[in-house]
């Protein structure tokens, strides 16, 4: 009897996955997954992608306006020993992420980049969109998200203004699969209408973003004129969640795990509860709002919860001519990530509740800890092919108005 | 048709060293763990991730006194887990049971030693 021929195996060419590992290797999986299932041939967005802003601090306080405070940044960072970045605010050491390093991608990306012809920040979001087999990325910052907490309003002005320019500047010019939300600095409403006017139609901004941890009566009046240049823009205003350990509400809630699985969905949830009942979808019914990070079991808690509370006191939301659930279901987008689908059914019912089919916008979040990956739309047993295109990107592609056409590498 | 893979001579594989590798496309993790040799494919059963490439920990306990308090964390010695490190599911590395259910697991790898040298079978 022969004896079995033996095979030569081929060590990976990253034995423990670091800090230091090449991106494509860490998400060698996900091509594979993408190649499996044809993605190819898919147009897929990525609504809500991160890059960590701060690595790059020093080129963004150069874009500050204000001649004094751009100086005051450029002195900060060039003569103060262990510096901070110049202006955030934000939770300083609170962040644990990657739960001690066992999730090494969500605490850097030290990857080597040969390109010097473009910012890092471009290769490494390509590298990331070929990987996840992702046509379109919108990309997010991440320490700003906290800016709706800081006690200076005209500093988030400053900054908000500096990274949309930087961003401009060093990532959207430069490859225009890449996409961005402008942020707007929602404590000084005029500002924001400013950016609004100057931004709208630029290369690369497909739309508005508020960070949306932040105590902001979104309702209140003097809001409203931005919402209707928004609306008149055609361009959707997305509401980017997340947690912030100063929330009053919170402050009893010691893991990182709690404060993450709470903090990323309630200033959406309560924002959201003020949006609706506050007649804002009534008042401007072309307005496109999205919510953003927050994952998506919340919206059929919140829809149940708001329709048995409307009709017991309709007169405390006189704009409703619908249930909350409705406006809900029409007027709002949501993004996919984190995707809660433990509960298979659970899920089924989620998508249908709030109109997966139009309504859902498939994120990833990458390079953040819980990550998602497109197979994880393509997979679902209980969605048609057509409803899984839609949430992947055609989704996106209208509310965006993007051109469907998938132009990624497989 | 498996196909046995010569992964290194067993004395080369310390306590705690591992080789992930890839044969003809299959890829797996052969590790040694409180001198036991044990191997799994590489594939998070989550989310498919490169779970043999994660790193190592002791298990985390959180030991409860008799009046019902913790004070601190601790780690078991007895247990290792590895991390996927995608998403930070967490297996025995001996067992492959999940740490948060038992409706997870790590697919085994089939090992074999002769002559002195490790193989998988694939």
């Amino acid at each position: 009897m022969n004896q079995p021929v033996v095979g030569v195996p081929q060590m990976l060419p990253a034995q423990v996955i670091d800090t230091s590992t090449d991106s494509r290797e860490i998400l060698r999986h996900a091509k594979i997954a993408a190649r499996r299932r044809k993605l190819q041939d898919w147009f897929v967005v990525d609504v809500d992608a991160h890059h960590v802003e701060t690595v790059s601090w020093n080129e963004v306080v150069q874009y500050i306006d204000d001649p004094v405070i751009r100086d005051q940044a450029i002195y900060f960072h060039r003569d103060r020993i262990g510096a901070p970045p110049y202006g955030l605010n934000g939770d300083l050491g609170l962040r644990y992420q990657s739960v001690g390093g066992r999730i090494p991608h969500q605490d850097g990306l030290r990857e080597k980049v040969e390109d010097v012809s473009v910012h890092r920040d471009v290769t490494l979001t390509r590298r990331a969109m070929d990987s996840l087999g992702v046509d379109n990325m919108v990309v997010f910052p991440t320490p700003m998200l906290f800016l709706g907490m800081h006690p200076q309003p005209e500093m988030e002005v400053w900054l908000s203004r500096a990274y949309n320019k930087w961003m401009q500047e060093k990532l959207l010019s430069a490859d225009s699969r890449i996409k961005f939300l402008a942020l707007l600095p929602f404590h000084t409403p005029e500002e924001c209408e400013r950016i609004v006017t100057e931004l709208a139609g630029q290369k690369g901004i497909i739309g508005f973003a508020i960070p949306s941890t932040r105590h902001s009566p979104v309702h209140h009046n003097k809001y409203m004129r931005l919402y209707r240049m928004i609306e008149e823009t055609g361009m959707p205003i997305s509401f980017h969640a997340g947690y912030h350990w100063d929330d009053p509400s919170l402050k009893t809630v010691n893991r990182f795990l709690g404060m993450h699985a709470l903090g990323f969905a309630w200033p959406n949830i309560v924002h959201c509860t003020n949006w609706i009942l506050n007649g804002i979808p009534a008042r401007f019914p072309k307005l496109k709002v999205i919510w953003i990070e927050s994952g998506i079991a919340w919206a059929p808690f919140l829809m149940q919860r708001l329709d048995d509370q409307y009709l017991m006191r309709p007169s405390e939301a006189p704009h409703l001519k619908r249930l909350p659930s409705e406006y809900m279901r029409d007027h709002c987008w949501y993004t996919t990530q984190p995707m809660e689908s433990h509960n298979l059914k659970a899920l089924e019912c989620t998508l249908d509740m709030i109109k997966a089919d139009t309504q859902l916008l498939f994120a990833s979040d990458w390079p953040h800890f819980d990550f998602d990956l497109p197979s994880e739309i393509t997979d679902l047993p209980f969605l048609s092919e057509q409803s899984k295109r839609n949430i992947l990107g055609l989704n996106a592609a209208r509310i965006f108005n993007l051109d469907p056409t998938p132009v990624k590498q497989l | 048709m498996p196909k046995p893979y010569l992964i290194c001579r067993d004395e080369e594989l310390k306590d705690g060293d591992r080789r992930v590798v890839s044969c003809d496309g299959t890829e797996v993790g052969v590790f040694r763990v409180d001198g036991q040799l044990v191997a799994w494919h590489n594939e998070c059963p989550h989310r498919s991730g490169p779970v043999c490439q994660g790193r190592l920990y002791k298990r985390v306990i959180e030991p409860v006194d008799g009046n019902g308090h913790v004070r601190a964390m601790a780690y078991d010695e007895n247990v290792t887990n590895i991390v996927c490190s995608w998403h930070g599911y967490e297996f025995d590395l001996k067992t492959g049971a999940n740490q948060g259910t038992d409706k997870i697991k790590l697919r085994k790898v089939q090992l074999e030693l002769k002559d002195g040298n490790v193989y998988v079978v694939v």
